[in-house]
């Protein structure tokens, strides 16, 4: 398969994650939605990698890229909790204290 | 509503899949039907994660996108990427997403079916008309034929700990993974005034 | 004896270390005190004890070395070391005048002083811790009552003006907060109120003597340029000398200003008023006021500085001290007050004192010596008008008193003691220097007539005798006949429990100390620390004139201890006194004027005592109708024994003068024996003789003087006077200044804030229109465009993702298309 076929793929899915941070009401999918950007970012990575010469370059950048999903999971996590037991809630909208 | 969409939704993906089966088979043999096999795992897995009003069911459908994206690199020859991307993303984001999931309330009634529908609708549209310009006009510059792809883990220990490498973003990752992770146990943690029982105070 | 010898190196250091250990006590007490057991009472009255004993030393080396040479004991400040430079500056000569020097200046005048100070204030710490009990500012009252001391200690031991004068001022601070002392106090609501309004008079009152002391003080300093006392005294008579005995008129002036001191720190009219009042705080203050400290600094100061005093200012300082030895003795005649009675009788002590500096020559040592007894027994009569008040129950009023010669016998004894030193009676201290000031009045009167030096041969013994009067009438109406005071009923007590007494009366006195006494337990005897301050200051007040046990000279043939220490030679070595007698007063006339002069002085002071005593007993003196048989026959008994030896032992002595000393006291015993055992024979007759005369009633005696009467008793209104003028007057003088200031002043102000406030219009004007539109266009600007921007800013962050999506799709457009 040729190149324009991988992008295509983490094309499509880059915009299916950023549906799934702006359309749901929950912190959760906004997560979930970063991960999958960050996947879609990173099949392009090895992508081109592996089409300009599989010089290791994009999968080192792929792995520093897992290693900074896994963190942000975490703390992003830990927000989420923070914020359910302050708010009530994990709607995005519902964290409003700095508005205004 | 929602629930008669249920069942045209599912044969809408099961369709396609088969499509991309096809389309894979025919341009590219035995590798292509495994690469349509992993992108309706890709992209599938995430349009149920954005389309299922359970969260748990959404979590799990990820579950799905994660490893089509791994076996994606396996075609692309990044092995030890595909592991890692299987043990780091299922065995641990993973868990801690449904972790998430479970300590925070299920709201079923938050999913509006016209924002999801009109924001793939729009992003799609939007990425086909990107894809429908760039693919006319770029070219990229791509070996005719590829190498083998290398399969030796210790290149990228190496590459790792090489000076003239990535020594230098590793140990910032490092320190980025540890003081991230410090700062998560700090900012989970309950406060040890929220820790008295309120029926404690009830009682008395 | 070795130790009474003269060593510089080490009496410098002791004399520096006299007012150091109070003063180190007095830092202690002031942080510390409170913290200390028994509130650091003992720690200041054993520095005073130490302080004591080296000022005791101190004397008797002076002592020793003064009777057995003519000679100064030592004058030591600039040129011996013992000073040290305390306002040096750089790049100025050594000898520069503003390079000043402080230094110690220890005579035989300061050596006596000195250690009157320091026995006396021993003893006031030493009543201090048995009177002030229970006070709730006990540990201050230590602490200010020791730097009083300290600055009286500084200030005999300074030798120069300016020094001086830092004590002074420095003592007339602690005197204010002493006096004061109970207006911290509100659960004695008067004395709250009297202190303070007492130690505001004592301070502003004795101001104006400060400022004129200061003003004499520079006035000589910017003529002769030191402030030294050596320096001046030596300048001045150098000066007067090369103006050929005349003195210049601006040493007159600054003369009189320094007098101006002396009449405000020791109370001599006009400045009196302060002083009565000055009882307002607790007894023990007042008896250092009184004897010790403050009032001794003004004739203190009058010794130091007499040199540069012209013969004018000298008839000045007599017909002051005259008048105010005079009138004080006929106000202490009216007054009902216990205390009244011993200020009233200070102030007129004072006028003899001061009046005999005026006289100079002999008058002076005698004044200074009148100081020194006067210290003794003011003090000792002035605690033990504490004892006595601490034993009524805070009651001050003498009508309330009476018969307490049995319930307090050692109070009665030091008191007795002491009236008699005060009243001149022979072989007491007061006598000696009482006699020496009226024999100096004498002596210049007959030598140099002037009006002043007649009116004070004439007002002191009228004075003597009135002190004689109001004391023993003091005396007779304290101790003699029966208690008038309330005794409440069932409530009897032992000496057991008394110390608990001590607490109730100084914490409770509600309704006010002085306004009333309440009805307490009867009078008891004081408790051991005071009443042996009480007898120890007794006894010097006995024998401080004259120790005649030793020589059994009662008369004072020889020179007293006093006169020997102290003469102008020794207090002013090298200096020629300008201001005594002119050139025709030679020395045989001096000679010859000095004895007759002493044989009257001795006569009419003998005579005018034992009629102010007899006038008291007369009035005051308890009544023998009223007793029986047995008391009358004692009581003219003692009557009859004081006449006999007032009237027979001065005739025996005076007989055989020259005589051996055994065959004096041989008459004397013979004389006394025969005049008493006739009088006695005859008490029948005599009493019989008095019982025939109606004795007056001290109401009636009053009546019979009626307006007079009235006006000594209110003090010749100089309190209303210095309230119609001076403080009328400062009040009329404000108020103007007041309307001058609001109406004038102020009017120019508001004229100028006025044109101000026009120019201010028209700038608020174009401020407001025109920079204010300009700021507010652009903030109403900002404002709306603010809110347009305010429609994006959600707050929800999948807006701002939707928004960042968009915006990169914007850009990918833009790059496809462009």
């Amino acid at each position: 398969m040729g190149l324009g076929a991988y992008i295509a793929v983490s094309a499509v899915l880059f915009a299916i994650g950023v549906v799934c941070i702006v359309a749901r009401r929950n912190m959760i999918y906004v997560l979930m939605g970063i991960e999958m950007i960050l996947n879609a970012a990173n099949i392009n990575f090895v992508a081109f990698n592996r089409f300009n010469g599989d010089a290791m370059d994009g999968r080192m950048f792929a792995i520093f890229v897992i290693i900074l999903a896994a963190a942000e999971a975490a703390v992003a996590l830990g927000i989420v909790l923070n914020v359910y037991h302050l708010f009530e809630s994990i709607k995005p909208g519902d964290a409003d204290l700095m508005r205004d | 509503m929602d629930d008669k969409l249920q069942k045209p939704f599912y044969a809408l993906l099961g369709v396609v899949t088969l499509g991309l089966l096809g389309w894979g088979a025919s341009s590219a043999g035995a590798q292509g039907v495994a690469f349509g096999l992993f992108t309706a795992l890709t992209l599938g897995g995430s349009l149920i994660c954005v389309w299922e009003r359970s969260v748990v069911r959404s979590a799990f459908s990820l579950m799905g996108t994660f490893t089509g994206v791994a076996g994606l690199f396996l075609l692309l020859g990044a092995d030890f990427l595909a592991v890692a991307q299987i043990l780091i993303y299922v065995g641990g984001i993973l868990a801690l997403i449904l972790f998430g999931v479970m300590l925070s309330p299920p709201d079923l009634a938050e999913r509006k079916l016209s924002r999801v529908l009109g924001g793939l609708a729009l992003m799609l549209g939007a990425v086909a008309w990107v894809g429908s310009k760039v693919a006319g006009t770029v070219t990229w510059a791509t070996a005719d034929v590829l190498p083998e792809p290398s399969t030796k883990v210790d290149e990228i220990g190496v590459g790792f700990l090489d000076p003239e490498g990535y020594v230098v973003p590793f140990e910032l990752a490092a320190m980025i993974l540890t003081v991230a992770l410090v700062a998560a146990v700090y900012i989970a943690r309950r406060k040890a005034s929220d820790l008295t029982d309120p029926r404690a105070e009830e009682r008395a | 004896m070795d130790f009474l010898q003269f060593n510089p190196e080490v009496d410098f250091k002791l004399l520096l270390a006299v007012p150091l250990i109070p003063l180190v006590g007095y830092v202690v007490q002031i942080f510390f005190g409170r913290f200390l057991p028994r509130k650091g009472d003992w720690l200041l009255t054993a520095g005073m004890f130490a302080t004591m004993c080296i000022t005791v030393l101190m004397a008797a080396k002076a002592i020793s070395h003064g009777f057995s040479s003519s000679e100064p004991f030592f004058h030591l400040s600039k040129d011996v070391g013992m000073s040290f430079s305390w306002f040096y500056q750089e790049g100025k000569d050594a000898a520069d005048p503003l390079n000043m020097t402080a230094g110690l200046l220890y005579d035989g005048l300061g050596a006596a002083m000195l250690a009157v100070v320091g026995i006396v204030s021993f003893f006031v710490h030493l009543f201090s811790t048995g009177y002030m009990k229970g006070d709730k500012r006990y540990h201050i009252f230590f602490a200010n009552i020791s730097l009083f001391t300290v600055a009286m200690l500084g200030l005999v031991l300074s030798d120069n003006i300016l020094f001086l004068f830092v004590f002074w001022e420095i003592m007339g601070l602690m005197s204010y907060l002493l006096i004061g002392h109970f207006s911290h106090d509100p659960s004695t609501p008067f004395f709250h109120r009297w202190a303070t309004w007492a130690s505001k008079k004592a301070f502003l009152t004795t101001r104006v003597g400060d400022c004129c002391l200061l003003i004499g003080m520079m006035m000589f300093w910017q003529n002769f340029q030191t402030f030294q006392f050596t320096e001046l005294w030596r300048l001045t008579s150098e000066e007067v000398a090369r103006n050929g005995g005349e003195w210049p008129q601006w040493m007159t002036i600054a003369g009189l200003f320094i007098f101006g001191g002396t009449v405000g720190k020791s109370a001599q009219f006009p400045l009196h008023i302060w002083l009565p009042d000055a009882m307002a705080g607790p007894t023990p203050v007042s008896a250092m006021i009184h004897a010790a400290t403050m009032v001794a600094a003004g004739v203190f100061l009058l010794g130091r500085t007499f040199p540069i005093l012209s013969p004018d200012v000298l008839a000045i300082v007599t017909a002051t001290g005259a008048v105010t030895a005079l009138f004080a003795a006929t106000i202490g005649v009216t007054a009902f007050d216990l205390k009244a009675v011993l200020a009233w009788s200070t102030i007129s002590q004072l006028g003899f004192m001061v009046a005999a500096i005026g006289t100079g020559g002999i008058g002076l040592v005698a004044g200074l010596f009148h100081m020194v007894t006067h210290a003794f027994f003011k003090s000792c009569l002035f605690l033990s008008a504490g004892s006595v008040i601490h034993g009524c129950h805070h009651e001050q009023d003498m009508r309330k008193m009476g018969g307490l010669r049995k319930r307090m016998p050692l109070t009665f004894l030091a008191m007795g003691i002491s009236t008699l030193a005060i009243a001149g009676i022979p072989m007491f201290s007061g006598f000696y220097s009482k006699d020496k000031i009226i024999q100096a009045a004498f002596m210049k009167t007959s030598l140099e007539f002037s009006g002043a030096q007649a009116f004070a041969c004439f007002a002191l013994p009228v004075a003597a005798a009135l002190t004689a009067f109001y004391m023993f009438r003091m005396m007779f109406m304290t101790f003699a006949g029966e208690y008038r005071g309330d005794v409440a009923e069932g409530h009897g007590h032992g000496h057991d429990d008394h110390h608990d007494d001590h607490d109730h009366h100084i914490v409770h006195s509600e309704d006010g100390g002085i306004a009333g006494g309440h009805p307490g337990p009867v009078p008891h005897e004081s408790p051991l620390p005071m009443t042996l301050s009480l007898l120890v200051l007794a006894t010097l007040g006995f024998l401080g004139g004259k120790f005649w046990l030793a020589d059994l000279d009662i008369l004072a043939h020889s020179k007293p201890w006093f006169m020997k220490l102290v003469s102008p030679e020794k207090m002013y070595p090298g200096i020629e006194l300008m201001n005594g007698y002119g050139a025709q007063v030679t020395d045989a006339m001096l000679k010859s004027t000095y004895d007759s002069a002493h044989t009257w002085a001795m006569i009419i002071s003998l005579f005018v005592a034992s009629a102010g005593i007899f006038g008291a007993w007369w009035i005051y003196g308890p009544r023998l109708r009223t007793t029986g048989q047995a008391v009358v026959r004692w009581t003219w008994t003692i009557v009859c024994l004081v006449l006999a030896y007032l009237f027979g032992v001065p005739l025996v002595g005076s007989l055989i003068e020259g005589a051996d000393t055994l065959v004096v006291v041989a008459a004397w015993i013979i004389g006394l024996g025969l005049l008493g055992y006739v009088l006695m024979r005859t008490t029948k007759w005599i009493v019989g003789v008095f019982a025939g005369l109606s004795r007056p009633a001290p109401e009636n005696i009053a009546d019979g003087f009626g307006e007079l009467y009235v006006a000594v008793a209110n003090k010749y209104y100089i309190d209303e006077v210095v309230d119609a003028s001076v403080i009328r007057l400062s009040m009329l003088a404000s108020k103007f200044l007041r309307w001058f200031d609001e109406t004038i002043v102020d009017g120019l102000v508001l004229l100028i804030g006025r044109i101000n406030r026009s120019g201010g219009g028209v700038s608020a004007w174009f401020d407001q229109k025109v920079v204010d539109g300009a700021v507010n266009g652009v903030g109403a600007l900002t404002q709306t465009f603010g809110f347009i921007a305010r429609l994006f800013q959600t707050g929800r962050i999948q807006q701002y993702a939707s928004f960042a999506v968009a915006g990169g799709l914007a850009v990918a457009a833009w790059l496809l298309l462009g």
